[in-house]
């Protein structure tokens, strides 16, 4: 090969670099190692993580259960290896598995159109803000305080340059849910967007029609956030939405210390060209057949450069394939049942807690316990892992922490938990 | 003539939403082992929805066949090359799999205490301080999900840091060779983009830049290889350049496939970068994602990074919140740390000498694939190729056939086609990047296809344009998807 292309040696390949650029010196890295020595260094790195305890924290990533079959599926090389489905007649299983997952986020968010998925539940939060802004031609956005936390610092992010104001509207302390009667105050004629998350970062569920009612009135969108997906399954669907946006890591995607995860953007259908990322749509092929490919890219990057809906490009396959895998087996039934068992998990929980809020909840719930930290540091030498202490994200909450209960929180487990945070 | 492929029957198969049977399932959950509860009377009648409408009902093994069924339509670097370029398809070892499922990481929430995280901080730092060796920069963050992610996090550093000095200013200067992100996340972050053309050696016109760049302007985004897969020979000049002005350097990370080991960014000037982890790193691409756009950064951009930023706290791993001057966040919680499981492996796996093993042997493929295309594509730039070739299809346009029509029929000889009409400044580009993994048998065939269609162009050129023949599916209507979308399946 090296005869075929004129050169010497590898290094040869190289001669045509500017000399002062070159790197004199080998890499400071290790040499490698065999499979059997990667193995054992990951193994210790796991072995000095959590291992074998029962954990009540939500906050935005669950622990739910991952039926064997997903990883099956994902782990098909023809899934796992290939490339965006650009060139559409070698890439229609992935296109078609797209398909269905934007039907299926469509069909449980009550939306029109969904696309092929984002980053992240977080990350959507922004694009969906901007989308706003572009349909509304108005530049400032209103979200919840009870917004997960983090969502909301990634909103300031990235709405900082792009002349995008973002006001934060507060909850009512007695209820858990957003404060109607300010969220109205807090809309003006700019307001492009309302964003509120319900189940709330509190487990508690908002009154979304009433919040779509005061940002419609005012000619703001509605856009509804949600970070628990197993809620799906058992609440009304986010209809009166102009756009939902959110976390699908509940459906068999691992926590994984917090990714990759696979977020989505569904809207009504007049909005469609304003969708950010990928769509895959159907099509025929030159028979007549029916067939798959990406679609409307002329919103994306790749074409209108600096004036694209986003700069995203990849959306999150694999794992979007993990939750429609995970769609498809639970299926009508099994998404409904699932929500039941999370509902009856963390009522069963929070059954005789000092509870912070009096609104429902779903799956999760904020407990008074005087000192969160020192109730944690007492479940985990019973190998617990307690609620997430909410000081940090909320001072008025410091004396309390926010616990979830999965379908994969066992009964004994439950009752040291009660025992701890009653005591 | 075709060799690499023999026709095979594939499975036909149904949207899942058409196979569905009331009352079918393919779960099962444990039994409740805490007292069943009234939805309705907990969250109220209005709360609770009533079953969800078309979704699917199907048993297990229908939900295999289904998927496996879908997975044999795909083309997949398992089954051979997959010469997108500028997309670095390597192959992706079965053991970064493995290592990303083990427990205590696969299973780690990330606000579970720190304490009890101490192996997953462990991963972050070390592959931090591998990134930022092999880049020649002083610091790393992993937040950012995927290279686009990484550039609009990069250009927001930039921004801090010029805002730091008094002015954050207005435009970014972009080749026109560059990715189309770029321009769209110069937007995003708040920037108006200034075009640099390309000279006639597909490289910066570095005459152009010195005239435009000014206290006005924040920096250059830069891709180096560029996107014609050649290295900017006066990179150097050019930072120096861009530096004089006070602006900074960006360098888009997409082609590091070609210097790992070789040249290191932070020696030629680049102040910010990202790399694509699931490029240059092997993380599969998983037919669109996840990524992982890390970027690196030089020392006086360290105040600025995302935050939590890792320290060292009497021998343990801790996150750092304090940092006032961080742009914020990109995303919740810490970064796509699955994928970043999977990129040490790959480093660890490979060492120093052997990650430079793999750059040369990335260029030699392109290289020897571009000796052997040359006689029958045109090239219309002729400086030596790093890790990918761009042809151009101007004589078989000639004959009526473009770049996308060779695609297509690339396929019938069971390859993946290339990546078509791009870069935008080679008319009808013919974009080809084999990487390292490709042994010499698997490129002669792609070489020996390559030619016999050349030579089918110059016999029969309307034959070429009907393929695919060989695929489920003919040739994609992709005017009318988009002309009247359809995006989801509705009932009959």
């Amino acid at each position: 090969m090296l005869d075929a292309c004129g050169v010497s040696s590898l290094e040869g390949l190289f001669a045509h670099l500017p000399q002062e650029v070159m790197l004199q010196r080998p890499l400071q890295l290790a040499d490698g190692k065999s499979e059997y020595d990667i193995i054992d260094y990951f193994k210790a790195r796991s072995a000095e993580c959590a291992t074998g305890y029962a954990s009540f924290l939500g906050a935005g990533v669950y622990s739910h259960y991952r039926p064997v079959v997903v990883d099956t599926i994902v782990s098909r090389a023809e899934f796992l290896t290939s490339y965006t489905p650009y060139q559409a007649e070698m890439a229609q299983g992935t296109l078609m598995a797209i398909f269905e997952f934007q039907s299926m986020v469509c069909q449980l968010t009550g939306m029109d159109v969904a696309n092929a998925s984002m980053y992240d539940g977080s990350s959507a939060v922004p694009e969906a803000a901007m989308m706003a802004v572009r349909i509304t031609g108005r530049d400032r956005v209103v979200i919840a305080r009870t917004v997960h936390p983090e969502y909301r610092t990634v909103l300031r992010t990235y709405a900082k340059h792009q002349g995008m104001p973002v006001a934060e509207s507060g909850y009512d302390s007695g209820t858990g849910m957003l404060d109607l009667a300010a969220l109205d105050a807090a809309i003006d004629d700019q307001t492009a967007a309302v964003i509120i998350q319900s189940p709330n970062f509190f487990g508690t569920i908002e009154d979304v029609k009433a919040a779509a009612e005061i940002a419609h009135k005012k000619g703001a969108l509605l856009v509804h956030v949600f970070t628990e997906a197993v809620s799906l399954g058992l609440l009304a669907p986010p209809k009166e939405a102009d756009i939902v946006c959110g976390e699908m890591q509940s459906y068999a995607i691992s926590p994984s210390y917090g990714g990759p995860f696979a977020g989505i953007i569904a809207t009504k259908e007049k909005h469609i060209r304003q969708i950010p990322g990928r769509l895959v749509g159907e099509t025929k092929d030159a028979n007549g057949k029916r067939a798959y490919c990406l679609t409307l890219s002329t919103r994306e990057q790749h074409i209108r450069r600096e004036k694209a809906t986003s700069n995203i490009c990849t959306n999150q396959a694999l794992i979007a394939l993990m939750a429609t895998v995970f769609m498809s087996l639970y299926g009508k039934q099994g998404l409904r049942e699932l929500a039941e068992q999370n509902l009856a998990k963390a009522h069963y929980l929070a059954d005789g807690l000092p509870l912070k809020f009096s609104a429902p909840f779903f799956n999760e719930f904020v407990v008074k316990c005087g000192d969160p930290e020192a109730v944690n540091k007492g479940l985990l030498s019973k190998k617990i892992i307690g609620g997430l202490p909410l000081g940090s994200f909320y001072p008025e909450l410091s004396d309390s922490m926010l616990l979830c209960a999965t379908e994969m929180c066992k009964r004994a487990d439950i009752d040291e938990v009660k025992k701890a945070v009653a005591r | 003539m075709i060799r690499k492929v023999t026709h095979n029957i594939s499975q036909n198969e149904s949207l899942l939403f058409e196979q569905s049977s009331p009352g079918k399932v393919g779960y099962q959950l444990p039994d409740l082992d805490v007292p069943s509860v009234d939805a309705a009377a907990i969250l109220g009648a209005a709360n609770v929805r009533s079953e969800i409408e078309g979704f699917p009902e199907v048993s297990e093994v229908e939900n295999v066949r289904h998927y496996t069924r879908l997975s044999t339509w795909n083309y997949a670097i398992d089954l051979g090359l997959y010469p997108l370029g500028s997309c670095t398809m390597k192959y992706n070892p079965r053991v970064n799999e493995l290592v990303a499922r083990l427990e205590g990481l696969a299973w780690a929430h990330p606000y579970q205490p720190e304490s009890l995280s101490q192996g997953a901080l462990e991963v972050m730092s070390t592959l931090e301080n591998a990134l930022a060796e092999i880049t020649g920069m002083d610091a790393v963050t992993l937040q950012p999900a995927a290279g686009a992610h990484g550039e609009l996090t990069g250009v927001l550093l930039m921004r801090a840091l010029l805002e730091s000095r008094g002015n954050p200013r207005k435009r970014l200067l972009i080749p026109d060779s560059a990715h189309g992100t770029n321009p769209a996340t110069a937007a995003m972050a708040g920037y108006s983009v200034e075009n640099i053309r390309s000279n006639s050696r597909g490289m910066m016109d570095i005459e152009q830049l010195a005239r435009i760049m000014d206290e006005d302007a924040a920096g250059l985004m830069v891709t180096n290889p560029n996107t014609v897969g050649v290295f900017e020979q006066e990179i150097v000049k050019v930072a120096e350049i861009v530096h004089a002005k006070g602006g900074l350097m960006y360098m888009d990370g997409a082609n590091m496939n070609a210097l790992v080991g070789i040249t290191r960014p932070g020696d030629f000037g680049i102040d910010v970068m990202h790399l694509n982890l699931h490029k240059t790193f092997s993380t599969p691409h998983g037919g669109g994602g996840p990524g992982s756009g890390a970027v690196a950064i030089k020392k006086e951009l360290e105040p600025f990074l995302p935050y939590p930023r890792l320290k060292r706290i009497s021998d343990a791993w801790a996150w750092d919140f304090d940092r006032p001057q961080s742009i914020g966040k990109v995303r919740a919680f810490y970064g796509n740390f699955g994928v970043l499981v999977r990129a040490l492996a790959y480093i660890m796996a490979h060492g120093g000498p052997g990650l430079r093993n793999a750059t040369m042997d990335a260029v030699l493929n392109a290289t020897y694939i571009r000796k052997g295309l040359e006689p029958y594509y045109d090239l219309p730039l002729t400086d030596p190729s790093m890790h990918e070739v761009v042809f151009s299809h101007d004589r078989q346009e000639k004959l009526g056939v473009k770049t996308m029509d060779i695609a297509k029929r690339l396929i019938d000889y069971g390859f993946h086609p290339y990546t078509t009409a791009f870069p935008m400044i080679v008319h009808g580009a013919i974009m080809i990047e084999p990487t390292e993994t490709e042994s010499k048998q698997e490129i002669d065939l792609f070489i020996d296809a390559m030619i016999s269609i050349a030579k089918e162009i110059e016999d029969d050129p309307k034959f070429v344009l009907g393929a695919p023949y060989s695929q489920r599916v003919a040739r994609v209507d992709e005017t009318t998807a988009a002309r009247k979308p359809i995006v989801r399946w509705k009932p009959a």
